[in-house]
């Protein structure tokens, strides 16, 4: 959890105090803020999480609780590219397991991509489906998928 | 000389297939050509598996084979022939009006979607958006707003079918003057897209039957809840929201009344139990999305402990239509649905009420795919179940599908052909429904675990018929005990399965 202290306890980046003075303030706006801060900073550190419980004068237990019940907020730092399976139905009957278990073979951390599943992304035309660093990809076979993953992946150092 | 109007699929289906660079390149065509020319950016068309997709009058071509720049030039072409009217784009597929798919469609939610763009707000208004708030502003009688609703028969598009009118009329009758209203755009349930579809496609509609709403109930706060997985949805009702506040039709003193309504989005972080009402309150209030135990219910004790409205998309952006049209005339409404999974022609489309199943997934989808044969359609998600092929003439409508063992659900409905599995796909739901479970009450928390845990060993042949006993058993105990409606409704499609496809489940432990 405590692996990055580039946001120093108590000096919050500019933005994210833009978009405290936007909500207001509000306890209720918890979760925006959260996302606000996950946008700009691309992950939810401790340091960033206790801030944000003090600017809203909430118990950090709070923050942390609601940060960590939802998909979507991440309390690690992500890698350079992100490749999401869709879940959904439809992609699974029309195959999302074969993609997603041919690229659990591969060694995609080293390549800077990582692999995550998607819940129905409502675009099931298009069925099975990839989310590449948000671009989505329709109609994958796990030969596309790869070919897609190896043309976004950094290169291996 | 005639105008000719081209209108381009900007939803997100067509736009994972390249809409948008088509629409950038014929719009710089028709850029400077006045009225002769138009090319708008429009919401869903429908059969999203032929996208993108152009719409000149009532046909539809699949953009699936050109360029941008080889169909601009054809179109430049037509241009400097004065031919734009009788123009066809070359090598593409035409869809025309009289296709099942458009034919047996009754699009009322859908009515202005795939025609005006969405980002648009006078768009919205020169085809009648806001008339039916406006009406009601100044008839300035909130009984028979409710009245009209509840008469039209009309009820929640979300699932549970509640009947709109009642719940309406219950939030009306609370007592104190502060009310708020939600909207549940989080549709969560897998392969299921309407709610995008009319957020991406006619987002002022939504605002239009919420503001309608608000002033009915008596609320003068509302929310909508969004979920994360759907930016272009969020990005279109920003814009809506924002645009309508402008005008007045949403904030304080809505169209010179002294009626105030403001519209607040809350965009989700991925939990499909917030599609729940009292988990999706506790999302609202910025805490973690579990639900609580009803009564009270929501109407009486809501967000910040207020009486509370809450409806889904597809339900708000009925009441304008049905205003329009008068109650009788509206009856019996119709159902938008997501149409997808082993099927020719997969989409959103809008039928009447009660349509058999088999002429939206035969007639206007066109069956599976070539050689293969339907064996079942999934309705309702993971909270739903199958209607067998034996069943397709089943009409759509809540109860005949209740009566079924599945439920009509928000309108998700994921073909299934010969080639599936049916206990693997039971288990593929329990799985959905394990991840999903927010872990407060026991009997979805365990029993999911358990459930899912009895169908990979019944998947792996090393069950035996008294598991079969044992899951039936365990999922009558997590219907009954749990919580929340995700718990209540997970063994769903497991009962289902043992309900229409008992012989699969027999074949795996080795009976006959």
């Amino acid at each position: 959890m405590a692996r990055s202290t580039a946001i120093p306890v108590g000096e919050p980046p500019d933005a994210l105090e833009a978009a405290v003075q936007h909500l207001g303030l509000r306890r209720d706006g918890l979760i925006e803020l959260l996302a606000c801060a996950q946008r700009q900073q691309g992950w939810l550190s401790a340091p960033l999480l206790g801030w944000i419980a003090r600017r809203l004068q909430l118990p950090h237990s709070q923050v942390l609780g609601t940060a960590s019940f939802y998909h979507l907020f991440r309390l690690q730092p992500p890698l350079p590219h992100s490749c999401l399976v869709c879940t959904g139905t439809a992609c699974y009957v029309l195959g999302a397991e074969a993609l997603r278990s041919t690229l659990q073979r591969q060694p995609l951390r080293a390549m800077g991509v990582e692999l995550g599943t998607v819940r129905c992304i409502g675009s099931c035309s298009g069925a099975p489906l990839l989310v590449m660093d948000g671009q989505v990809l329709n109609h994958q076979s796990p030969a596309r998928a790869l070919q897609a993953v190896q043309a976004i992946a950094a290169p291996q150092p | 000389m005639s105008a000719t109007a081209l209108r381009i699929c900007t939803a997100s289906s067509c736009r994972s297939r390249g809409g948008e660079a088509l629409r950038r390149a014929l719009a710089a065509v028709a850029h400077g050509q006045g009225e002769q020319l138009s090319v708008t950016g429009v919401g869903c068309l429908g059969p999203c598996s032929d996208g993108p997709l152009l719409a000149m009058g009532p046909h539809l071509f699949s953009l699936q084979a050109p360029e941008p720049a080889p169909l601009a030039h054809s179109l430049q072409q037509a241009l400097a022939q004065n031919a734009v009217e009788r123009w066809q784009p070359p090598g593409c597929a035409l869809i025309p009006a009289a296709d099942p798919f458009l034919r047996l469609q009754r699009r009322l939610v859908l009515e202005r979607c795939g025609q005006i763009d969405p980002e648009s707000l006078e768009a919205a208004l020169a085809s009648g958006g806001y008339r039916q708030l406006r009406a009601v502003l100044q008839q300035n009688n909130p009984a028979a707003v409710i009245e009209a609703v509840r008469r039209s028969g009309l009820r929640g598009r979300g699932g549970a079918g509640y009947p709109t009118g009642l719940k309406w009329a219950t939030v009306a009758a609370m007592p104190g003057g502060e009310k708020r209203l939600v909207c549940n755009a989080d549709e969560g349930d897998p392969g299921a897209f309407m709610d995008r579809t009319v957020m991406e496609g006619d987002p002022h509609r939504l605002l239009e039957g919420m503001a309608i709403a608000a002033f009915a109930v008596g609320a003068q706060r509302g929310y909508l809840y969004v979920r994360a997985e759907y930016p272009l949805a969020i990005a279109r009702l920003r814009g809506a929201i924002a645009a309508a506040e402008q005008q007045h039709w949403l904030g304080s003193g809505i169209d010179g009344s002294n009626v105030d309504v403001h519209l607040e989005l809350r965009v989700g972080a991925g939990a499909y139990v917030c599609g729940e009402e009292t988990a999706l309150i506790h999302s609202i209030e910025g805490g973690r999305g579990t639900p609580c135990a009803r009564p009270p219910y929501p109407a009486e004790r809501g967000v910040f402990g207020l009486p509370t409205l809450i409806n889904n998309v597809e339900t708000f952006a009925n009441v304008p239509v049905l205003l329009q049209m008068g109650p009788d005339a509206y009856r019996p409404g119709t159902k938008v649905f997501s149409l997808t999974g082993q099927v020719r022609r997969s989409g959103v489309l809008e039928v009447p009420m009660g349509t058999p199943l088999r002429t939206i997934v035969e007639t206007m989808g066109g069956g599976a795919p070539a050689g293969r044969a339907i064996k079942a359609v999934q309705t309702g998600g993971p909270s739903g179940g199958c209607v067998p092929a034996a069943q397709l003439d089943t009409p759509v409508d809540y109860d005949s599908l209740q009566a079924l063992g599945t439920i009509m659900g928000s309108g998700g409905m994921v073909v299934l052909d010969d080639t599936t599995d049916m206990v693997d796909l039971a288990a593929y739901f329990m799985a959905f429904c394990r991840e999903e479970s927010c872990g407060k009450c026991v009997p979805c928390r365990s029993g999911t675990v358990q459930l899912e845990q009895l169908l990979r060993k019944l998947l792996a042949r090393q069950g035996c018929p008294a598991d079969l006993d044992q899951l039936e058993r365990l999922c009558h105990t997590v219907q009954q005990a749990s919580l929340c409606g995700l718990g209540q409704n997970a063994p769903k499609p497991v009962l289902s399965t043992l309900r229409h496809f008992r012989h699969e489940l027999l074949a795996l432990v080795g009976e006959p």
